[in-house]
């Protein structure tokens, strides 16, 4: 695996809300097409680390980062990097589904209408729609009635029209924030699959807090723990035979 | 059992519940007994045979004490009152939102508490004032400005009005604008959108009704205001044909007459006819205000 080619590389990154260091050093290389996944107790930095490779970190103000973090071959730190194409090629899911107050229509267009230079033919954004709520398996219950609020879909609906709004971009990379935790077992399963159905094109980053989803539901599994990297391996060599003690008695469960 | 309560005790929870009660329903007693108080002394004109109600709306002569012959005609009033309110919101609407984004979503920790303590100032002073400042400050100042010969007009009232209900809009707007959930913001954010096409394309439609709401609570205090419109507009009855005409407005009647005229007497009457008519106005613009906050949560 070694010439896979890589989608992010971190190098010693470092951050701090306000006087709290929540990443202490992060080193990872994440693969291209594959899912990895995030794994680790609460305040580990997981998300932490996810918020940092779209950069919405910052929006809090009293964040500190340090280090290097390359995304396809350019340091996202950089002080000429534009965040509007960054986060345009990085998607994110989040924790509850959170569709904009808008059409399902307008919802899957919202992200070509703010990037669009000029105006978009109304045939483009139609191919888009149906393209991207065929890839998300939602086109065939949905497409009669594309304008009606997405708010008002069911939980896992709305969770796959974050992930099929995210599509009309061509992101290279999509980060999921513990996208199944508002949702029940067909709907974890529904996600679960849809994930598998996307990577290859696109590489996925996934935040869990739940040890059986990174362990079915990803190919490398990141194990965090306290702002620190511990162990980073293909998830059945991590959950089978972990290298480092604190890996092993997280995974069998005896703190976190 | 616990033992019983006293009976002063169950008593006093009683008479407790019936003035919570009292209070919940004496709005309510309040608002009818004005309105049967207006009625009651403005309803009698209607009967009278040398008024017409038709003429009282349409007919912008407004000749109350005349000899010979008086009338009542409101038209060039009501047209004040909608053209200084007209303007005063041209004026607060796009000042008053664009306050209530930027406390909201611009500013943040000292600037914010300081901006809202001094936006809530605004609203704290005396209309009388207001109107002071409409004589003395502003009408040399539109004089100067635009070279007309008279600064108390149009201009002059709407934009104390504007002033005067920019701090409910800025505070209805910004509570609108602070209910929207933060997932959206976070949500379009990361789709790559700055900070203007989260306003103009998420938060502003997802807060739409409670901002129309406040440009409508803006409205209802413009409409009623007296005091400093009594003083800023120049007091002509004449429909105003530009923003430098002066005017005069159906508040400032009534507060400018009504102490002159003989009670139960015509023009009496139709002053308080003139309050059925303001009542009327701000009555629909709150109904207005009321469906479409409504519309918000049936949504």
């Amino acid at each position: 695996m070694s010439d896979a080619r890589l989608s992010i590389t971190t190098r010693d990154v470092k951050l701090w809300y306000g006087k709290f260091q929540a990443l202490k050093g992060i080193n990872v290389d994440i693969k291209h097409g594959k899912i990895t996944s995030l794994i680790g107790p609460s305040g580990c930095g997981k998300t932490t680390l996810l918020r940092c490779f779209n950069r919405v970190n910052e929006r809090y103000g009293n964040v500190t980062t340090t280090g290097e973090i390359k995304l396809l071959g350019k340091n996202i730190y950089d002080p000429d990097v534009s965040l509007i194409e960054l986060r345009k090629a990085v998607g994110m899911v989040f924790q509850r589904p959170n569709p904009l107050p808008l059409s399902i229509y307008e919802n899957v267009v919202f992200g070509l209408r703010i990037h669009a230079e000029k105006s978009l033919s109304r045939g483009d954004l139609d191919d888009a729609v149906e393209k991207a709520l065929t890839e998300t398996g939602l086109w065939s219950d949905l497409k009669d009635r594309l304008n009606d609020r997405a708010i008002n879909l069911q939980l896992e609906q709305q969770q796959k029209l974050c992930i099929a709004r995210l599509l009309p971009l061509k992101p290279e990379i999509i980060l999921m924030d513990e996208p199944c935790s508002a949702l029940d077992v067909d709907g974890t399963r529904a996600i679960e699959e849809l994930m598998w159905s996307l990577a290859g094109r696109y590489t996925i980053v996934i935040v869990t807090h739940n040890m059986a989803q990174a362990r079915r539901a990803s190919d490398e599994t990141i194990f965090m723990l306290l702002g620190e990297l511990i162990e980073h391996a293909r998830t059945e060599d991590l959950f089978l035979t972990p290298r480092d003690s604190r890996t092993s008695e997280y995974i069998e469960g005896r703190y976190g | 059992m616990t033992g019983s309560r006293s009976t002063l005790s169950i008593y006093g929870e009683k008479a407790i519940e019936l003035l919570i009660r009292l209070c919940g329903v004496s709005a309510i007693i309040f608002v009818f007994a004005i309105f049967f108080f207006v009625f009651r002394e403005g309803a009698p004109i209607l009967a009278s045979k040398d008024f017409s109600l038709g003429k009282f709306l349409t007919s912008t002569e407004w000749y109350p004490t005349s000899m010979s012959n008086v009338r009542f005609g409101t038209l060039a009033l009501l047209a004040g009152t909608l053209s200084v309110t007209g303007v005063a919101m041209l004026i607060a609407v796009p000042f008053g939102l664009g306050a209530a984004i930027f406390v909201s979503e611009f500013c943040t920790g000292k600037v914010r508490e300081i901006l809202k303590i001094v936006i809530e100032l605004l609203a704290a002073i005396p209309s009388i004032v207001w109107g002071f400042i409409g004589l003395t400050v502003m009408n040399p100042i539109i004089q100067n400005l635009f070279h007309v010969p008279v600064g108390l007009n149009v201009l002059n009232a709407a934009i104390l009005l504007a002033l005067m209900s920019i701090p409910v809009m800025v505070s209805i707007g910004e509570d609108a604008l602070k209910a929207v959930p933060d997932s959206y913001r976070e949500g379009a954010l990361a789709l790559g959108a700055t900070r203007w096409q989260i306003i103009w394309r998420v938060l502003l439609p997802a807060a739409k009704n409670g901002l129309l709401a406040a440009v409508l609570l803006g409205v209802g205090r413009a409409v009623g205001e007296t005091m400093a419109v009594l003083m800023a507009t120049g007091h002509a009855v004449q429909i105003p044909h530009s923003i430098f005409d002066s005017c005069r407005t159906l508040t400032a009647t009534i507060a400018a007459e009504l102490g002159e005229t003989r009670e139960h007497s015509p023009h009496y009457q139709v002053l308080f006819l003139i309050g059925i008519l303001l009542f009327t106005i701000t009555f629909i613009v709150n109904l207005i205000a009321d469906f479409v906050v409504k519309g918000v949560r049936k949504k």
